[in-house]
């Protein structure tokens, strides 16, 4: 007996096969650290890109909306404004109709085909590319609601928002357009959170008397609330990036304007538009604006990854 | 008596109808787009679609009625993506093998995870951005600017979460059983991933892959100043290095071109694309959905 486990202890894997072992291990462990260098990569080279605009222009480049390559002036408050307004008011529209349907598709008002349906569905509206739907933008969305526009801005053209006179693509398109893209990924998250609340909730406010909509609005909603959060900001950072769609319906003007129904400029567009035909220090300042492009969502979505982390597994 | 029996007119019935039809209105708000984009897509795209569209090269817009084909953009799609394949697989899928076979939920297999997901939220422009300021702008790539492999390389940072993500997914929904027996039996570390984790777990990473490649065939942004454009056919092994045409790119100049005869190649153009898009991600969803049923049993 002894003997034969001295045997097993002698016993040693081949010289070769340990070493490959070994290299295996150590080339996984290179690869994955791949995703950091990246990382640190992107950040390190749009950031020292950006210096000489960077140092010239300071932190004024965010407040002034001079675009000037022949002047040499620079400044991306058009472009950072724009990115901003598209973003939270698409959001302002997608939440409620994401949550909406997210509610429409875990409840039990159709049978269960249909709602798996209309499910696969909007996540297939996910993987159409933003350029098709840029092209679908322009050509259809566009005509379509010129005279709702037009209707908004007699009615409403006090408002500063619709003050002025829509003339072919504008910043509610952008909107619009976002919208249609935002909503899978909303609906998406949300469903899966409201999936995750557990039944027994549901039940307990059931028994206590609580109709359908008191127990969704008091007990699955606030159960399912950071999961939704989460969900949100993640869109958010979706549509702060977003580029082709938005680029292709916005109308790309630099001038600044109130109006949603004036052409505007996103971050994005600003780059997608100048990047290829621009030169000395207007390309700096172009990097100047996807830094802070970069910064901006990168804040949203670490912001969302540890609402993730801080919030989920509650139940 | 009375308040046994469901009351049409008490005000949280009431209350409940109202926010049932409105749960209703956003579910159909929410499908309408896709309902009008697609079969718009369809219709008007697929009308376009004719034999020459596949062998021809696209004309330089002008105002003459014929625009000629995709054939360029159509092969460059297909090179661009198969570069951004080859890079980020092999990087995503070890990676991914490192974080769920070999780490130990340390300080390193976290900050990964992280990086893993900051990464996938990182807008796409600034893929293009890094890449342009890295390869095109340097002309580290044997002295050219734009080119097809600047173009792949951008998209494979694109590819590169998701791969990594699914292979790491896909590896953690191995049983712990297979490993201990492949070990067990006397299988060294590399033997039992490579023959027996990543063989059980291949069905659902190939399915995240294959979406992932679906999902970066169709971005744009990356490519507009990486990979540019060409109106030319690609001939050789030698166009890898200058500028190439893809479809998505191809989209979005001759969308915004004046011309009715650019606009309609943009129209077929989409329509290739986004039928290729919906058809993989609908046959990797049967599969899944077949997989699970049989994983059950």
């Amino acid at each position: 007996m002894e003997e034969k486990l001295t045997l097993f202890k002698n016993r040693k894997r081949f010289g070769i096969e340990k070493n490959i072992d070994i290299i295996f291990k150590n080339t996984a462990l290179v690869l994955s650290s791949f995703v950091a260098i990246i990382l640190l990569g992107i950040i390190l080279v749009v950031f020292f890109q950006s210096f000489e605009s960077f140092s010239r222009y300071g932190l004024k480049f965010l407040v002034t909306s001079e675009w000037n390559p022949v002047k040499d002036e620079y400044g991306a408050f058009t472009a950072i404004y724009g990115t901003l307004v598209t973003s939270f008011l698409s959001l302002l529209i997608t939440i409620p109709l994401g949550v909406g349907t997210a509610i429409f598709i875990t409840e039990d008002f159709v049978p269960k085909v249909f709602r798996e349906i209309i499910g696969s569905f909007v996540e297939l509206l996910a993987a159409i590319p933003s350029v098709v739907l840029g092209l679908w933008a322009i050509f259809v969305m566009e005509p379509f609601f010129r005279t709702f526009f037009v209707f908004l801005h007699n009615f409403f053209g006090w408002i500063p928002l619709f003050s002025t006179e829509p003339t072919g693509r504008n910043s509610l398109l952008a909107i619009l357009i976002l919208v249609v893209m935002l909503l899978p990924i909303v609906t998406s998250i949300a469903r899966d959170s409201l999936n995750q609340v557990p039944k027994k909730l549901r039940n307990a406010a059931y028994g206590i008397g609580a109709s359908r909509w008191k127990t969704i609005f008091s007990v699955i909603l606030p159960a399912a609330l950071s999961g939704i959060m989460a969900g949100v900001l993640l869109a958010l950072g979706r549509a702060m990036g977003e580029t082709m769609a938005v680029t292709m319906i916005i109308g790309n003007s630099n001038a600044f304007s109130w109006s949603l129904l004036s052409p505007g400029y996103t971050i994005s567009s600003m780059l997608a538009n100048q990047f290829g035909e621009a030169d000395g220090s207007q390309v700096s300042s172009l990097f100047y604006a996807a830094f802070v492009l970069m910064i901006l969502s990168l804040v949203v979505n670490i912001f969302a990854q540890w609402l993730v982390k801080k919030f989920s597994l509650k139940y | 008596m009375n308040s046994l029996y469901y009351q049409k007119r008490l005000s949280r019935n009431i209350g409940d109808k109202f926010f049932t039809s409105l749960s209703v209105i956003c579910a159909l708000i929410a499908i309408l787009p896709l309902i009008f984009l697609v079969t718009y897509i369809l219709i008007k795209g697929g009308s376009q679609i004719t034999p020459e569209l596949f062998t021809l090269e696209p004309n330089p817009p002008g105002d003459d009625l014929d625009a000629g084909g995709i054939n360029p953009a159509l092969i460059g799609t297909l090179i661009i993506t198969t570069i951004a394949s080859i890079i980020a697989i092999p990087v995503g899928v070890g990676g991914g093998i490192y974080l769920a076979e070999y780490s130990k939920g340390g300080a390193f297999s976290r900050f990964i995870r992280f990086g893993v997901n900051v990464l996938a939220g990182v807008p796409s422009i600034i893929a293009g951005v890094f890449i342009y300021a890295l390869i095109v702008s340097t002309k580290i790539l044997f002295g050219s600017m734009y080119s097809g492999l600047a173009g792949g390389m951008a998209l494979s940072i694109l590819m590169l979460p998701t791969v990594i993500k699914t292979t790491d997914e896909g590896l953690k929904l191995v049983p712990n059983e297979l490993r201990y027996a492949s070990l067990g039996v006397g299988a060294s570390m590399y033997t039992t991933i490579l023959k027996v984790t990543l063989p059980s777990a291949f069905r659902s990473i190939a399915t995240g892959v294959v979406l992932g490649i679906a999902r970066a065939a169709g971005e744009t942004a990356p490519l507009i100043f990486t990979a540019l454009f060409s109106y030319y056919y690609i001939t050789g092994f030698g166009d890898l290095f200058y500028e190439m045409g893809s479809l998505a790119v191809l989209i979005y100049n001759f969308a915004l071109e004046p011309y009715d005869a650019q606009n309609k190649l943009a129209w077929a153009a989409s329509f290739i694309l986004v039928l290729s898009i919906l058809s993989v991600n609908i046959f990797s969803r049967i599969l899944a959905a077949f997989t699970e049923k049989t994983k059950r049993v």
